[in-house]
């Protein structure tokens, strides 16, 4: 039953964004979330949208995938949107209305802001996806912090063990999956009953996983160290890699186009005249 | 002249706070370069402490291991000496889990080339090599977590191979695989041995699995109980016995005929030949009824 847990929802395939550097990709992630947030008005948003579906069919992963990545998470937009609509002060009431005990008081702007929210966090979660998480595989992306993180390692910063670590964790969270399988049946088999009872009594029928669990770790942990110095890993200290990261001309000109975004979004002016949408910024 | 690996009235006990527990007891053993010997004994015997001192990991309380030349037992060997040592002598461990470290097989086969510093092309070639050598360049791009256990043994040893290694330790590297992944890993030690020369020090409790080494180290008791060619140590039913460990049915079973006093050879490991002994015999004695 947990078999179908993945982590981080590597998609394989081969398209740009599959081929990027991982620090670029990383760059581009952080560079995204700074134009989305200084978005101020609907034409910023605008341009964002279509960057996301200029990106989308970049990666070539399939829309469903995507929509069900946004899933899980729709109650929280929709949390933030009625937050937003409810709680935002404003000029130009479209409702007010006392019913029952609820005073109910919409405004323009409190529906323009809760619609701004809702779209920002959309855009997050499919931008980044489309980005990272989808593109990258977990080594990738190890290495690529690792990479980017490496002058922090002048100023004793031990980013190399921090990289290894991430990575020993990416690769042992399915074996250690199929070991809490393994583990739920024998205690199953011993009678355990993880499906009955209230909150309580299920988490307290968890003990018995988690501390074979726990121990079995540790024991794996001991080995694994004792297999990385026979296999001659003594730190990071000249140390090679089989795959180089080397930055190449498509790096350079995605982050420059996203660069432009940048400029465009954060140049609140620009927006209107360069696309020609005056009238949205009156408007809203 | 001195073997590959020599060992000389080597002494190791494991020490507690309140107890001291003895593991091997003066033990002397020279190996030779490009063999293939069986280390066996029974749980708790002493054999993987063993491997352990082999590999520097424990350090001895008495005597003297040299392995290629590098003097393993001393205490204060160099960094370089040991990274050297780990270079020459590869170790493969029981749970194949345990030793991958990588999301992916070929990434995980160059692991110990990377951490050798060597030329990011010389890695892809030895990492390319490597994955041939063992039959798995089909999975190069598999994770690990998705291949059988004898496949995921092929990988550590892939791993090991890319280091271009004299000589490889089998700790137990069989035990927790299923019978066709046992044959998978034992074909591939016998081609390392055999085709690529490379010495071979395989520690196991199976007997068909020591039967097919050059020569087989019995030990108990953290002593060396027997010492020769497998036909001469299966050849000791009763002494191996005591010691709890069974010897295959075939010898069995011709012991046992020797016992009520049949012309029977003792230490047959073949069931082939086993099988023919007694069909030689069975027509013998309705030739001589007759």
């Amino acid at each position: 039953m947990l078999k179908d847990i993945t982590l981080g929802q590597y998609f394989p395939g081969n398209s740009l964004l599959h081929r990027l550097d991982p620090r670029i990709k990383l760059l581009a992630t952080v560079l995204l979330i700074v134009i989305i947030f200084l978005a101020k008005n609907m034409a910023g948003y605008g341009v964002m949208i279509l960057l996301t579906v200029f990106l989308v069919a970049l990666s070539r992963i399939p829309v469903k995938t995507i929509l069900k990545s946004i899933k899980p998470l729709i109650f929280v937009v929709l949390l933030t949107v009625a937050m937003n609509i409810f709680f935002t002060g404003g000029e130009n009431v479209v409702l007010d209305q006392k019913i029952w005990i609820i005073h109910l008081r919409l405004t323009a702007e409190g529906i323009l802001n809760g619609v701004k929210m809702a779209l920002r966090i959309l855009l997050l979660i499919v931008d980044t996806g489309v980005i990272l998480t989808y593109t990258t595989s977990p080594i990738d992306l190890t290495d690529g912090i690792e990479r980017l993180l490496s002058p922090l390692g002048k100023i004793g910063v031990p980013v190399h063990s921090f990289a290894m670590m991430m990575s020993l964790a990416l690769r042992f969270v399915p074996t250690l999956i199929e070991e809490t399988d393994k583990i739920i049946a024998a205690q199953k088999s011993r009678g355990a009953d993880f499906s009955s009872g209230n909150v309580i009594s299920r988490v307290k029928a968890l003990i018995p996983v988690l501390i074979p669990l726990l121990i079995s770790s540790f024991r794996r942990a001991d080995e694994l160290a004792l297999a990385m110095e026979c296999r001659c890993y003594h730190g990071g200290k000249g140390r090679t890699k089989m795959k180089e990261l080397k930055l190449q001309a498509k790096d350079v000109a995605f982050l420059l186009v996203l660069a432009l975004f940048l400029a465009v979004a954060f140049l609140p002016g620009i927006p209107c005249s360069v696309f020609g949408i005056n009238t949205m910024n009156f408007v809203f | 002249m001195a073997g590959y690996i020599s060992i000389r009235n080597l002494s190791f006990s494991y020490k507690d706070d309140q107890k001291e527990q003895q593991a091997l007891k003066n033990i002397n053993l020279e190996i030779e370069k490009g063999s293939f010997v069986a280390v066996l004994g029974h749980n708790g015997s002493g054999k993987s402490t063993l491997a352990k001192l082999l590999s520097a990991i424990l350090v001895p309380d008495e005597g003297e291991i040299v392995v290629g030349g590098l003097k393993v037992s001393d205490p204060e060997l160099s960094e370089e000496d040991l990274l050297e040592l780990h270079r020459r002598v590869g170790m493969v461990f029981q749970n194949p889990d345990n030793q991958l470290v990588a999301t992916v097989v070929e990434e995980d086969v160059a692991f110990g080339p990377e951490n050798l510093g060597i030329e990011p092309k010389e890695i892809r070639r030895r990492v390319d090599e490597a994955l041939a050598l063992m039959g798995i360049s089909e999975y190069a791009r598999h994770a690990p977590s998705k291949l059988s256990g004898g496949q995921k043994q092929r990988v550590a040893i892939a791993g090991l191979m890319a280091m271009l290694p004299e000589c490889m330790i089998f700790d137990e590297a069989t035990a927790m695989l299923d019978p066709s992944g046992r044959k998978e890993v034992m074909a591939t030690v016998l081609k390392l041995n055999k085709e690529l020369g490379i010495t071979v020090l395989h520690i196991t409790h199976n007997m068909e699995e020591a039967a097919m080494a050059d020569r087989v180290v019995v030990i108990d008791d953290g002593q060396v109980l027997l010492d020769g060619t497998p036909e001469q140590v299966f050849s000791k039913v009763q002494t191996l016995q005591a010691v709890g460990l069974d010897v295959m049915q075939c010898t069995e079973l011709l012991h046992e005929l020797a016992c009520c006093g049949l012309p029977f050879p003792e230490g047959v490991i073949d069931e082939e030949q086993c099988a023919r002994l007694i069909y030689e015999y069975y027509m013998k004695t309705v030739k001589d009824k007759k």
